[in-house]
């Protein structure tokens, strides 16, 4: 049944396995994994875990207001530490409120193993209360996922639960426990690992690197796209080394922000519908691209016919299905992104560094051309202003988290990341709500860094019960609502593309989010004139516990540069009635 | 830009002055051993759904070894896309292994039974079809027939062509399943 052998000799030398129930083996599993934070909302038949927590004061457990935000702290935990993120929920509803969570980890590749109670093994199938079925619920939205069906199945299972959720292309994994596995004994112990199906490569072949430095060194216009996996390998330093020592610039995916310094002058921001002007004009002239953890999402890409169009493709990837999925790669290498790069920056010393002056110089130009830039007018509060005032009062390492819509791409526009692992929000799945959930969980895994949250109007009411676990939890951070009483960026379509008819988007009735906060028992500010900006921001950082800032911004302001859906990289627009690229 | 004509992708990703090959849909055949356990099928026949590839048929069983189960899966689709299925399959944790059949040399087998409509006239001719197909009769009332027929999906479809002229009232088909020919199993075999 199980995959994992058993090895009876090495049992034997340890200790006699002592009985206790299924409950206790879980989360004795949990701390052999090195588990000390977890989230989660208790229930019917997750109850003797919890009765097990109950006495454990090794485990932080942490109470969240609904499931699905115990799913996003859980995400934003492996995003802060590189370790899996752990969640509980009990069977039925507990269980499917998970499901969102599991799905924004899965197209993320965020590590967060989540354990649910089941009903009684001999009820499973019978409609019985707060059922189910779990393992196939999750079964599209996760990497793997277990039915215990057998309280001696416990430790290895888990023991395997944490290996494939973390190791490869991170994922998410569900353990579905029902209860009687949970409340009867068991004395067996984990055994030596062993996943037949499953053996990740790390190595990148040696012949493609080769290939890989061949065509760096013969490159005129070379440019790095780094993604969400250079920061989960770890491989910001080489991803830096190559592009430094080569003279390469860099432009990143949404999850690869603080993959490469934004104050370095390789860096060209982000790429695709709302990536900078230069970045698009780079990625469509570049003659070599060299994609580093990234999954050419549509949202990167534009219109696949024009992406790239002229480029030689290097892709390296930990997961083989990326290569060549929605890009063809003309050198793919399957691999950690970390220890590849490091290979190629190895091989490259050995060779010339491209010569890339004329290329920089390029840029440099289409950086004058299209430049980063909004309009204050009056007196209305602008979000790029804003966010751009929260960076300057902010260090390199403050985490930044944020919601789903056009402040999240102010976000990550107006606010320089520079280092990695400093950027945390839901890329994928574009889940709004994540927000204030991920907050707590960054805040949590990293109580000593300083957190931020930059949050939608209409995010931030879809998860707002988490400000309860924020207060209880004495957690200091600063969450800005950029409140635009809209569902902003439907708005933004809304007025281009569908000739301003604004259906369902207007949101004018919404609570006035400082009295929202403080009913909660955190602190609130209303935020709306600019002059005030830095006096709000320097109090709302200053202040000892969750700061919620409700600034009321210019609702007409849109994003901008953007690439209209369907358009290619170079067809961005610059602002409202402004042309595309090729024309200007 | 460039010299000439703008370069270009096509929407497969690939870019138009590289060669596309492979390009055509066609019919692949893919051997997938997985671990013998529940909710192994239901993981790859919902990976196909959710990716939206198209099964021809699949056919599933356990193997000399009790602990593997191995199915043979027939997909319709072109080079790029089933290589996308291929490597979808592999990050199923429970798949051990998949081996592509479709260019190797290997033997492809189906079982069908049908029932034909047949009078005290036609039984004869329905039998000697049959028997010209290695077919067996293996229920025979008054008014219906069963011939069971086993053979490559060319063979099955012929035999169905031939009495179809009789009234067919039901069918029922196994899907192909497929081994690779020689000393060399399967598993080492394909790519």
């Amino acid at each position: 049944m199980s995959k994992t052998t058993r090895d009876t000799e090495e049992t034997e030398e340890e200790e006699a396995p002592t009985t206790r129930r299924g409950a206790e083996a879980l989360v004795e599993g949990l701390k052999q994994e090195g588990v000390d934070t977890m989230f989660g909302i208790t229930g019917g038949a997750i109850m003797p875990v919890y009765d097990v927590l109950y006495d454990d004061d090794e485990i932080n457990h942490v109470m969240m207001g609904h499931e699905q935000g115990a799913a996003h702290a859980a995400e934003a935990y492996h995003s802060v530490t590189g370790r899996p993120g752990v969640c509980l929920a009990t069977s039925g509803p507990g269980a499917t409120n998970l499901i969102t969570g599991l799905a924004d980890a899965d197209m993320d590749s965020r590590s967060i193993v989540a354990i649910t109670g089941q009903v009684p093994t001999e009820m499973i199938g019978n409609d019985a209360f707060q059922e189910t079925d779990m393992r196939g619920v999750s079964m599209p939205v996760t990497k793997h996922n277990y039915l215990i069906k057998d309280e001696d199945e416990v430790p290895d299972t888990v023991q395997e639960a944490f290996y494939v959720s973390n190791t490869g292309r991170p994922g998410p994994v569900v353990l579905d426990v029902p209860k009687d596995v949970s409340k009867n004994d068991t004395d067996a112990v984990r055994s030596e690992l062993n996943v037949e199906g499953y053996s990740p490569n790390y190595e990148g072949h040696p012949r493609q690197i080769k290939r890989a430095a061949e065509a760096i060194e013969e490159a005129d216009k070379p440019l790095i796209f780094a993604g969400g996996g250079a920061i989960m390998a770890d491989a910001a330093d080489e991803v830096r080394e190559l592009a430094n020592e080569n003279g390469i610039p860099v432009t990143t995916s949404l999850q690869g922000l603080g993959a490469f310094p934004e104050d370095n002058d390789l860096s060209l921001g982000m790429l695709g519908m709302h990536g900078t002007g230069y970045a698009n004009r780079a990625v469509t002239d570049c003659d070599l691209l060299i994609g580093i953890g990234v999954r050419f999402d549509d949202r990167a890409t534009g219109k696949i016919e024009s992406f790239a169009p002229h480029a030689k493709v290097i892709h390296i990837d930990i997961d083989p299905a990326e290569i060549s999925k929605n890009i063809h790669a003309d050198i793919p290498i399957v691999g950690d992104a970390k220890r590849v790069v490091g290979d190629i920056n190895d091989e490259m010393e050995e060779r010339d560094a491209p010569d890339t002056a004329d290329w920089l110089e390029k840029l440099s130009e289409w950086k004058e051309k299209y430049p980063m830039e909004y309009e204050q007018e009056g007196d209305d509060l602008k979000p790029q202003r804003v966010i751009e005032t929260l960076d300057d009062k902010t260090t390199d390492d403050t985490i930044v988290c944020t919601g789903v819509g056009q402040h999240q791409m102010w976000a990550a526009q107006w606010y320089e990341y520079q280092e990695p692992r400093t950027w945390i929000s839901s890329g994928g799945l574009g889940t709004m709500g994540c927000g204030l959930p991920m907050t707590i969980g960054a805040k949590l895994a990293a109580p000593d860094t300083e957190v931020v949250c930059i949050d939608g109007d209409g995010s931030f009411l879809m998860t707002v019960q988490e400000l309860t676990t924020a207060v209880r939890e004495e957690l200091d951070f600063t969450l800005v609502i950029i409140n635009n009483y809209y569902m902003g960026m439907v708005r933004q379509w809304q007025e281009l593309f569908q000739d301003e008819r604004y259906a369902e988007s207007e949101l004018p009735h919404l609570p006035e989010f400082d009295k929202i906060a403080e009913a909660f028992g955190a602190k609130g500010w209303r935020l709306t004139d600019p002059e005030n900006v830095d006096e709000v921001l320097d109090e709302a950082l200053e202040y000892d516990g969750p700061s919620v800032i409700d600034a009321v911004i210019d609702p007409n302001e849109n994003v901008f540069p953007m690439v209209p859906a369907g358009s290619g990289n170079d067809e961005f627009i610059m602002g409202k009635g402004t042309q595309g690229s090729r024309i200007s | 830009m460039s010299k000439g004509a703008p370069t270009r992708r096509l929407p497969t990703g690939v870019r138009e002055d590289a060669v596309a090959r492979g390009a055509d849909e066609t019919e692949y055949t893919l051997s997938v051993l997985v671990e013998n356990k529940p909710g192994v099928l239901s993981r790859v026949a919902g990976l196909f759904t959710r990716r939206d590839f198209n099964i021809d048929s699949l056919a599933v069983g356990e193997t000399e070894n009790p602990e593997y189960s191995r199915m043979t899966i027939v997909v319709e689709g072109n080079d790029k896309t089933v290589e996308q299925v291929k490597k979808q399959l592999n990050k199923v944790i429970p798949v051990i292994k998949v081996s592509d059949l479709t260019d190797d040399d290997s033997v492809d087998r189906e079982l069908a039974m049908y029932k034909v409509a047949c009078d005290p006239e036609t039984r004869g001719e329905i039998m000697q079809i049959a028997n010209s197909f290695r077919a067996n009769v293996v229920d025979m009332g008054s008014n219906a027939v069963v011939v069971e027929v086993t053979g490559d999906t060319e063979k099955v479809e012929a035999f169905e062509d031939m009495v179809r002229q009789f009234g067919i009232k039901e069918t029922v088909r196994t899907g192909r399943i497929s081994l690779a020919r020689g000393e060399k199993t399967t598993d080492e075999t394909g790519n």
